[in-house]
């Protein structure tokens, strides 16, 4: 086993992995950028080494300032969490070349996952389903209307060096194929020189379901259920929660069965994700391989009772999978929520800042896996993700539950959170009938708000706003700080004394 | 002590005595019954009758805004005391004009000097009647009064300007 595990990377992830490593008797060391001296997790190391600048490629991003952190600190493994350099095959190369692991897949898999067409073609082979459509651009319309035929309406027309919604066009019926043809091309001509096109079968209001696998170094590869992950903004996932709402034991063991598959073609080794869209007859198409730890793995780990940090140090020290496939059971249910530091009443824009004030939830089925501290300031040189708050029960129902009530209880002062974000969406009506897609979000976010069921509240609640303003204001903010020798005069300290034995 | 808060946009008046350990409290005239503990800082546990909340007190950096959340319900609150608003005049800058404000939500009956008039720091400018109380608002600095922009009769909320002195 590893006796020293440098983690390449910051925030509530890198926490997460040090607090594995101390679990399992090993030492951590953290890098930090300038602006993450006071991070939590160069709190929570065993040692922690500056690595430079804010900027991620002066940092987080420098494979030589990072392996050289690894030499002089004597770390024997490379844990990459999630983001930065986590699925970087040249990192993983160079790792290896310096005699250190990486914890993590291979380079040669990676190289496989990340080229689309390298990844098809090995998928292909694998009989894994994708998207009914040409992997290949369309010589001629004529050809486009035959594949469109083959395939059914409505069809998606895509650029092939496409990205970002360019040379994309919906096509709901065949005399609108010829127009749609000519602008995706033209499109796609000015967006990427490149005009290449391909047609796909477009699949309306998907949703997005990936399934998590873990495999050793000696050909065992298992799958430990799916992720429902449909709930999503601006392409990120918000809330994710397993099992899916819509798989039953038979779908899940054919969806783990093709990301096994997945898998092996790629000759992956450790933990991986793969993505599937699904449509709503629950046909599932692959979508892509996350080679990486994800976001969201802990509600896998709440329902499997597997820690997958911990097996994956364990598969990249050599061990085999201590379980077999048979042995992987699902039980009871998770439901997890990115907590980011964001403004919900500004179209939900980063809001970096120094957090005043942080109470904190806990109590039944409440994981929350955090990177920040009260008196800590959220720099705004990196994605603005807090916390992740899980919230587990014996069923949905009781997640929900006890998610709702945790989300009461959390309280993070002086910077603004989409906490409130989650107070909607767990009480929205779909997502209690588990009727979910990737537009779910933006649909409840044009919603007008009920008002009616919190107006007689907030009325009460109105009420004790104006006493307790007062009271503050009684105290004085010097008394509610706690720093009361800042403004008493001298010699007041028995007042200062008595006023607060008063308050008790 | 007496408080107008604007919780909201919206005015209240609020009576807060504290004696032997518990707080008395009138909302607008109306008695109600109080218990509070200051759990830790900014964090207070409100009984309301027997009716338990948390409330939060979140002040931005440089201490202008201050956010009251009553559960999970954030309101903007304002606080000022009318009895300290001369002692806070002193503290600022005696150069210049100096906007008088009304300092809670009431009816303007008596204006006391006339524009152009020549005033001493702490004379009375106009009268202000608010929750049957009458408060009479004093010039902050000695010089001469600018304007008077409200009439006798006029109501007024907290925050509008009723006079200017030069």
């Amino acid at each position: 086993m590893f006796k020293k595990i440098l983690i390449a990377n910051r925030g509530e992830i890198a926490v997460r992995v040090i607090r594995a490593c101390h679990e399992m008797g090993i030492a951590a060391v953290a890098v930090y950028s300038d602006v993450d001296r006071a991070s939590l997790h160069v709190r929570k190391a065993d040692q922690a080494y500056p690595i430079g600048a804010a900027a991620a490629s002066e940092s987080y991003l420098n494979i030589p300032k990072i392996l050289d952190v690894a030499r002089r600190s004597g770390a024997d493994a490379i844990h990459p969490g999630y983001g930065f350099l986590s699925e970087n095959a040249k990192f993983a190369r160079s790792c290896a070349d310096a005699g250190v692991k990486f914890i993590g897949p291979t380079a040669a898999a990676m190289d496989v996952m990340g080229s689309k067409t390298r990844a098809r073609q090995a998928m292909e082979r694998a009989g894994v389903p994708f998207v009914p459509g040409t992997s290949r651009g369309l010589e001629s319309f004529e050809e486009a209307e035959k594949v469109a035929a083959r395939i059914g309406y409505p069809a998606m027309l895509k650029a092939a060096a496409g990205g970002g919604g360019k040379g994309m066009r919906l096509v709901h019926a065949p005399h609108d194929l010829k127009a749609a043809l000519e602008g995706a091309r033209s499109e796609a001509e000015r967006s990427f020189g490149d005009g290449e096109v391909y047609i796909e079968k477009a699949i309306v209001n998907p949703r997005h379901i990936e399934m998590q696998i873990l495999a050793d170094e000696h050909g065992n590869t298992v799958y430990l259920g799916e992720r429902e992950c449909s709930i999503q903004r601006r392409h990120q996932k918000v809330v994710e929660e397993a099992p899916s709402p819509v798989v039953d034991a038979e779908m899940r063991r054919r969806m783990g069965e093709v990301a096994v598959r997945v898998a092996q073609a790629a000759g992956y080794t450790n933990a991986g994700t793969v993505e599937f869209l699904v449509d709503e007859k629950k046909n599932f198409y692959f979508l892509e391989m996350n080679t990486r730890l994800q976001v969201e793995h802990p509600v896998t780990e709440l329902v499997t009772g597997l820690d997958l940090v911990h097996l994956q140090i364990r598969i990249a020290a050599g061990e085999r999978l201590p379980f077999t496939q048979e042995q992987v059971q699902i039980r009871g249910h998770a439901i997890e929520c990115r907590i980011y530091a964001e403004d919900p009443d500004n179209n939900y824009f980063p809001s970096p800042g120094k957090i005043t004030l942080l109470l904190a939830p806990s109590g039944p089925g409440i994981r929350r896996d955090s990177g920040m501290y009260e008196g800590w300031t959220v720099p705004m040189d990196y994605d603005p993700l807090l916390a992740k708050l899980i919230g587990y029960g014996t069923d949905r129902d009781q997640a929900i539950g006890r998610l709702t009530r945790a989300l009461r209880e959390y309280f993070v002062g002086g910077i603004k959170t989409n906490i409130s974000l989650f107070r909607r969406i767990l009480r929205h009506p779909d997502f209690r009938a588990g009727k979910l897609d990737t537009g779910f979000l933006d649909r409840m976010l044009k919603e007008k708000q009920d008002a009616t069921a919190a107006s007689k509240t907030d009325l009460e609640s109105r009420d004790v706003a104006v006493i307790a303003a007062g009271i503050f204001a009684a105290i004085g903010p010097a008394a509610a700080n706690g720093n009361q020798e800042n403004t008493t005069k001298p010699g007041s300290n028995w007042k200062a004394a008595g006023r607060d034995e008063a308050m008790r | 002590m007496t408080y107008d808060v604007n919780i909201d946009g919206k005015h209240y008046r609020l009576d807060l005595d504290h004696a032997e350990g518990r707080w008395s409290c009138r909302v607008d005239g109306r008695t109600v019954e109080v218990d509070a503990v200051l759990a830790r800082p900014e964090v207070l546990s409100l009984r309301i009758g027997n009716d338990a909340y948390e409330v939060k007190c979140e002040r931005s950096a440089n201490g202008s805004d201050v956010h009251v959340w009553v559960g999970s319900v954030r309101f903007a609150a304002e606080v000022r005391d009318p009895r300290s608003l001369r002692g806070r005049a002193h503290a600022l800058d005696d150069r210049g004009p100096r906007k008088l404000t009304a300092p809670m939500p009431g009816k303007i009956v008596r204006i006391l000097v006339a524009a152009g008039a020549q005033i001493e720091a702490g004379g009375g400018v106009l009268v202000v009647e608010a929750m049957k109380m009458q408060n009479e608002i004093k010039s902050p600095k000695k010089g001469t009064v600018q304007k008077i922009l409200v009439g006798e009769g006029a109501a007024v909320n907290a925050g509008d300007v009723l006079a200017i002195v030069e």
